[in-house]
């Protein structure tokens, strides 16, 4: 049994538009340790994923399915037995460390409550421990630091508040809903390796939810890439970026910009994501695909699997988008899937998976996106 | 901090020199004078009242002659139409009553308003919210010159359980019903502020941060929300505390308390200069007074705000 199960995990929203589907029908399944990417645009629904597991979803949201840990059904639980969970079994942080943080209390007594109230600490005990945390996530001079207020940090150092108060009670599961968004890029790169080597510190399993592929490259080992709502393909890390089997994930991947090619336009998938108060009949990404066809507006495609460990829910044929956007107008498409092998998808580039990790590719986000604004 | 206050106090001595300037010019840009009757005066009686008083003088050396007399011996001079009494007789005898009245009806208006308003903030679209904005809306559209004489019809008229008038120290009968017909408009305007302010607290981002930490529902409004939403109704609080507690004059003649609120209405009537002006500078004083303690609440709350 997985540590985090997410099952047919339905987020609607009432507004005065009518109803919005955000999320529809998401399956995931968390180990123990593990850290599971969950990338897509902004307004692709996975911020709204990770509130809907964590029962933080705004008042007109309402979710249905099921979401259990260890076992034991979360969603739409009594707020008794989410707030046991909450911080103690799941932590979050939030993408805005801004904003995160409460402006009118000081850090160290944000970050004792959480200790007196999950592990019945003393007050002065849980500040202690908070210093500790605060060392942990390397603030210098924690503890002089800990009595001060939110604005007297940088985002940077505010975001690393945020992760130590996440890590207080040890979680088992860590979200991480675009934890660097808001940064600059030599910080988000700080933040990304000091995640990690938490990480396997204190052996937490992680979700991190993020537009920038390159922040998936470093720290994931599987990817879910999610569009409309829906969960557009998924695989280990490293397979996906050396083969990406779903136009969304090319067209992603086709947008970061490379230093070792040279040009002077930078691709961009056209087009804009759907309305999601008005969700597409069939695939919510058909209308900015390359390989789009009739069935495509009908109904969305299932997400199948191909390979071990490895999904993708597309009409098209797998080789067709293989093959590349360029080919495909003239391509019988149904016809040319068949005959070719699905042997290579183990082997990765090593030149792409460099150019995701480090140096500039990683400060690029696949487009320039507004901040994922609910 | 310290030197903040010290700079504010300061600065207050010109503004209250300035607001005695300003009242006096305007007092006496009114036409007629405390002694302008129906039947006129012999004209040898009104021109050695107006020497007694000091009326003949040129507006410059009375402006200087009452600021004087303030400041040597905190005399705001004697009342033109009360021949027997000082100003600073009237308003010790009227400000206690105003004062008492006053505050305990901004005790109520304060304690229900935020009660009501963070209730129903609380609980958006449900009965309780909707009759809280009922509530608070009926409140703010029945003036108290309709809510003094309803109160006084079923209270005294028809149950007889309190005096429709008067006022005592000793009986706080007396005080039901003014406390009340002065604070129902501003509990009303206390809790819809307080609703509007804690609906948009609630769902700010460090809120969602405190649930995520697994805190229940009471200790996320009172140790995370119910600061910051307090921060706009104390800067309305500042100045619906000075005129509560300076008086209503619809109170003060309806239920005859005799608090200065009346003072105030009569003395502009009457042209009873000196009563005009030791209110406007009692008035005047508190509310630079309480601008000041909202000032230093606002930093005690949010230490963004550093002096």
């Amino acid at each position: 049994m997985a540590l985090l199960d997410v099952k047919d995990l339905n987020v609607t929203f009432s507004t005065n538009d009518g109803e919005v589907h955000a999320v529809n029908g998401i399956n995931l399944s968390l180990e123990r340790g593990e850290t599971l990417g969950i990338v897509g645009e902004s307004g692709s629904g996975k911020s709204q994923l990770s509130f809907a597991i964590m029962g933080l979803l705004a008042k007109n949201g309402r979710a249905t399915g099921s979401v259990t840990f260890d076992g034991q059904e979360i969603l739409n639980a009594k707020p008794k037995v989410l707030n046991q969970i909450r911080a103690e079994n799941i932590a979050m942080i939030f993408q805005d460390p801004m904003t995160s943080l409460n402006p009118y209390m000081r850090v160290s007594d944000q970050m004792a409550e959480v200790l007196t109230l999950h592990h019945g600490l003393s007050k002065s005990a849980a500040v202690a421990e908070s210093v500790r945390m605060l060392d942990a996530v390397r603030i210098p001079d924690a503890k002089g630091r800990a009595r001060l207020y939110p604005h007297e940090f940088s985002g940077g150092m505010r975001q690393r508040v945020m992760i130590a108060m996440a890590l207080l009670c040890k979680p088992d599961v860590l979200i991480a809903d675009e934890p660097t968004t808001a940064l600059d890029v030599t910080v988000q790169a700080q933040i990304m390796k000091l995640l990690d080597d938490l990480q396997s510190e204190f052996g937490m399993a992680m979700i991190l939810i993020t537009h920038d592929l390159g922040v998936v490259a470093g720290s994931c080992e599987r990817v879910m890439v999610m569009y409309g709502g829906r969960v557009m393909e998924r695989a280990p890390t490293d397979p996906l970026f050396a083969d990406p089997t779903h136009p969304y994930t090319q067209g992603l991947l086709a947008a970061i910009p490379r230093v070792d090619q040279k040009g002077d336009k930078l691709s961009a998938i056209p087009g804009s994501p759907p309305n999601m108060s008005r969700p597409p009949a069939g695939c919510p990404f058909a209308p900015r695909c390359d390989y789009v066809m009739d069935i495509c507006v009908t109904a969305p495609p299932p997400l199948e699997g191909f390979a071990p460990g490895r999904d993708r829910a597309c009409y098209a044929a797998i080789d067709v988008v293989r093959a590349g956007p360029t080919h495909h107008e003239d391509l019988p498409m149904e016809a040319a899937a068949d005959e070719m092998d699905e042997q290579d998808i183990g082997e990765t580039d090593p030149q792409i998976s460099e150019g995701l990790v480090v140096g500039p590719a990683s400060a690029g986000t696949p487009q320039e996106l507004p901040d994922d604004k609910r | 901090m310290f030197g903040f206050i010290l700079r504010r106090l300061a600065v207050a001595i010109p503004t209250l020199l300035l607001l005695i300037i300003f009242s006096f010019l305007l007092m006496h840009a009114a036409p007629g004078g405390p002694f302008t009757q129906e039947r006129a005066l012999p004209p040898q009686v009104l021109a050695n009242l107006e020497a007694k008083y000091g009326l003949d003088d040129p507006l410059w050396r009375k402006i200087v002659d009452y600021v004087w007399g303030i400041v040597r011996h905190f005399d705001f001079g004697p009342s033109f139409v009360y021949p027997d009494r000082t100003v600073n007789q009237i308003i010790a005898a009227g400000f206690p009553i105003t004062l008492t009245y006053g505050l305990l009806s901004f005790i109520l208006a304060v304690v229900v308003g935020v009660t009501l308003g963070a209730a129903a903030a609380i609980r958006q679209n449900t009965w309780l919210d909707y009759l809280a904005v009922g509530v608070s809306i009926g409140a703010q559209v029945l003036p108290n010159f309709v809510m003094a004489p309803i109160l006084v019809l079923v209270f005294t008229l028809i149950l007889g359980w309190l005096p429709g008038g008067g006022w005592s120290f000793q009986n706080p009968d007396y005080w039901i019903m003014p406390v009340i017909a002065l604070g129902t408009s501003y509990m009303a305007s206390i809790a819809r502020i307080t609703r509007s302010s804690m609906l948009e607290v609630l769902s700010s981002n460090h809120i969602r941060t405190a649930k995520a930490k697994g805190l229940p529902a009471r200790k996320i409004i009172m140790r995370h929300a119910l600061k910051p939403a307090l921060l706009p109704v104390i800067s309305y609080l500042g100045p619906a505390f000075v005129s509560m507690i300076t008086g209503s004059v619809v109170i003060d003649m309806y239920f005859s308390t005799g608090g200065i609120g009346k003072s105030f209405v009569d003395s502009a009537l009457n042209r009873d200069y000196a009563v005009m002006m030791g209110v406007t500078i009692l008035v005047g004083a508190l509310t630079i007074l309480f601008s000041l303690v909202v000032d230093i609440l606002y930093a005690w709350i949010d230490p963004k705000i550093r002096y």
